[in-house]
């Protein structure tokens, strides 16, 4: 059985490559997030400068990939220029699959080039390739395009890349997949730039063997059988992420405004609803998934001046974009919404970070924090597009001191200028669309990533919605458990909208499969060390529980379950660290 | 006879289960042996393009073939007779619509036998099988 085990290291300063088994890695650690964590702990100095050659960049997938259908995700990591600790970002399209049938289970950049450069990966290792011609186009469609023409593997291959918000060191660019999907949060794309990498593509034709064929065909039937019939994958094909809003908005969840409000009556213009009527043009999905989640709009607009000259815009939405560049920032008209969505896609930015620190800006400016000295002439208002495409722009440009220190997010930006108390970051990280009740910041406090993914607390306050919410300590105790268990679906790597379909039992089938003897009793065990692992890196990197900032603002704007009450949150905090550690 | 047809490739959406599906005919993970390929037009934007054999009744790839590993498969296509083959491509390199796919772990071509068996793994209704004189 070939578990994916081989290590590719590239080297940008040196120019050189070299392959490495780390089956030791591989066979403990499952893939993914667990080998990536003990990879970066080797490979990153401590205290390393986020964008110098030091840090580097770890891409892993797990021994689920390309052998079953919702297995398609990669999970990035780094030191993270937003935070100065754990850097950790997934995201699917054809990337899993390509680097596995390239032979490899994971991939690390290390070093820094002098000269911009892209990289070509395949089954023989890496070219170095001179990417002085595209750096600086600041679009990472137009990015794609070109390599797409220069480089072999059509339909299977991946092509991440930057656009000119990476190039520029914006603290939370990305780092864009096949034209619409991202390694969005904690600053990837940074980190790209700081090593003058535009680019990397992956292409291979490796097949994988299995330990019982009958037995593999079998277990991919349930999944599959399970995958197509299942109403929350029917959700996510039909109206998508998108589908979240209406409810969000009745629930009085949505931030809007800043968080000054969870709710807005114009909401349904930007509803998934009305987008899949009016606007959706296609529907993708990324390599091995069923569900095609990815929505697409096209937006046909006429041009300016000239009768009868269209121009159709391809903008992909999804629910957390719809959040940070609409509810977020009052943008409820839906195709100047997805204007901003379009221009994040366009500079490879982080769509929730973008919106959050647009919104402290707005409220900064209200306040008179700032004035038109800083923003360069903007006056910055809810619901104002064309001034927030020009705050885009001037966030990636950096002219002056006020747009650099947006460009390196809400925490750094809010201490220099004050606001800090509607500064909504937590952990160093914009704040994702949830004000659902305490346990929605919980969860973005606690987790490894501070976002919405690691325990999505959001479902625990949505459940109380029906039922009275647990204690704060059994709340912490929840989400550990959560978050522990995610760091088994993020080795696989599984879609966590898959977490349904991959129990426990499903899991342990699959990895017997796939070469694994790993028991379905032994898999929590493995998930909770995976994510003390993770943390001690980010303790070892100066992360301190103690200290996290909580801002004001959510317990001042009621959620959907009321007041969000400040002890309830710290005591569940505090608790969720103990246990972390106990 | 069926043969493998695309109906609709406007409704694929790029999922690639198909492909899957037709390596794991020989119980394998990945898409080293696939005999159907799905890619974008140029862009995941413009949607997606579904490469597969067409069952020719008169087969391009079978009359180049040099060794006679090729041969007509009733109802359209070809059968290969592996041991026959020697790894040449020309039958890769002469198909018009590029259907000849490469096992590059065992140099021989990924011919379509029309089995359907990826039709059933098709969640989007882009491909079925239909008689081949219905076409």
């Amino acid at each position: 059985m070939r578990l994916p085990t081989r290590v590719l290291i590239a080297d940008l300063s040196a120019r050189r490559f070299t392959v490495e088994d780390r089956t030791d890695l591989f066979q403990y650690y499952i893939g993914g997030s667990g080998v990536a964590i003990n990879l970066l702990k080797e490979y990153c100095p401590v205290g390393a400068d986020p964008l110098g050659p030091d840090n580097p960049i770890v891409f892993a997938v797990g021994p689920l990939v390309g052998l079953y259908p919702l297995a398609s995700k990669t999970v990035a990591m780094f030191k993270s220029p937003l935070t100065g600790n754990l850097g950790e970002s997934h995201a699917g399209g054809r990337s899993a699959v390509a680097i596995r049938s390239a032979g490899y289970g994971a991939i690390l950049i290390r070093g820094a080039s002098d000269t911009p450069v892209y990289l070509s990966i395949d089954d023989k290792g890496v070219q170095f390739r001179d990417a002085s011609g595209i750096w600086g186009i600041a679009s990472s469609v137009t990015t794609g395009r070109i390599i797409r023409e220069l480089e072999t593997g059509a339909g299977t291959r991946t092509i991440m890349r930057i656009g000119g918000a990476g190039e520029h060191l914006v603290r939370y660019a990305s780092v864009i997949t096949e034209t619409y999907r991202h390694f969005g949060r904690l600053g990837l794309g940074a980190v790209f730039g700081s090593k003058k990498l535009k680019a990397v593509t992956v292409s291979g034709n490796h097949g994988f063997d299995v330990s019982n064929k009958k037995f593999y065909r079998e277990t991919y039937d349930d999944i599959y059988k399970r995958a197509v019939e299942s109403p929350i994958m029917k959700k996510y094909h039909d109206i998508g992420t998108a589908s979240n809003i209406m409810p969000l908005n009745l629930q009085k969840g949505l931030p809007t405004m800043n968080l000054k409000m969870t709710t807005s009556p114009e909401a349904e213009h930007i509803s998934g609803e009305n987008l899949a009527e009016n606007y959706l043009g296609r529907r993708v999905a990324c390599a091995h998934c069923p569900v095609a989640c990815i929505h697409i709009a096209a937006l046909r607009e006429p041009y300016n001046k000239e009768p009868y000259f269209y121009k159709t815009t391809m903008i992909p939405y999804d629910y957390e974009l719809i959040y940070g560049l609409g509810s977020m920032v009052g943008v409820f008209d839906e195709k100047a919404m997805l204007h901003l969505i379009d221009d994040v896609e366009i500079w490879g930015l982080d769509a929730m970070s973008t919106g959050v620190v647009l919104a402290w800006a707005t409220e900064a400016q209200d306040k008179g924090l700032i004035t038109q000295n800083e923003t360069l002439g903007l006056t910055l208002k809810f619901g104002d597009e064309p001034a927030y495409a020009k705050a885009i722009e001037y966030i990636v440009k950096q002219p002056n001191e006020f747009y650099l220190a947006l460009a390196r997010g809400v925490d750094f930006a809010s201490k220099r200028y004050g606001g800090e108390e509607f500064a909504l970051a937590f952990g160093g990280n914009e704040m994702p669309g949830y004000h659902t009740g305490p346990v929605s910041h919980i969860g973005h406090l606690t987790g490894s990533r501070h976002s919405h993914l690691d325990s999505a607390g959001y479902s625990i306050d949505q459940a109380a919605l029906k039922e009275k919410l647990a204690d704060a300590k059994v709340v912490a105790a929840k989400l550990l458990k959560e978050e522990a268990w995610r760091q088994v679906l993020s080795g696989l790597v599984v879609c966590f909208f898959a977490r349904g379909i991959y129990d426990k039992e499903t899991v342990a089938k699959a990895l017997t499969t796939a070469g694994h003897k790993i028991t379905s009793e032994a898999l929590e065990g493995i998930g909770m060390e995976i994510l003390r692992e993770k943390n001690h890196f980010k303790e070892r990197e100066g992360f301190k529980a103690k200290e996290l900032r909580i801002p004001k603002r959510i317990f001042e704007t009621d959620s959907s379950l009321g007041k969000v009450d400040e002890k309830y949150v710290r005591d569940s905090v505090e608790e969720f660290y103990r246990l972390l550690y106990a | 006879m069926t043969r493998l047809t695309v109906v609709d490739a406007d409704r694929c959406v790029g999922c690639q289960l198909c492909m899957f599906a037709c390596n794991r005919r020989y119980g394998e993970g990945g898409l080293a042996k696939s005999a159907i390929r799905v890619r974008s037009v140029g862009g995941f934007e413009r949607g997606f393009v579904v490469v597969a054999c067409r069952a020719c009744p008169d087969p391009p790839c079978m009359k180049v073939c040099p060794v006679d590993a090729l041969e007509q498969r009733r109802g359209g296509g070809v059968v290969l007779k592996a041991r026959k083959c020697i790894g040449c491509h020309r039958c890769s390199e002469v198909c018009p619509v590029h259907a000849v796919f490469w096992d590059d772990e065992a140099n021989k071509p990924d011919i379509c036998v029309h089995c359907g068996y990826c039709v059933d793994y098709c969640p989007h209704e882009v491909l079925a099988m239909k008689e081949s004189e219905q076409l």
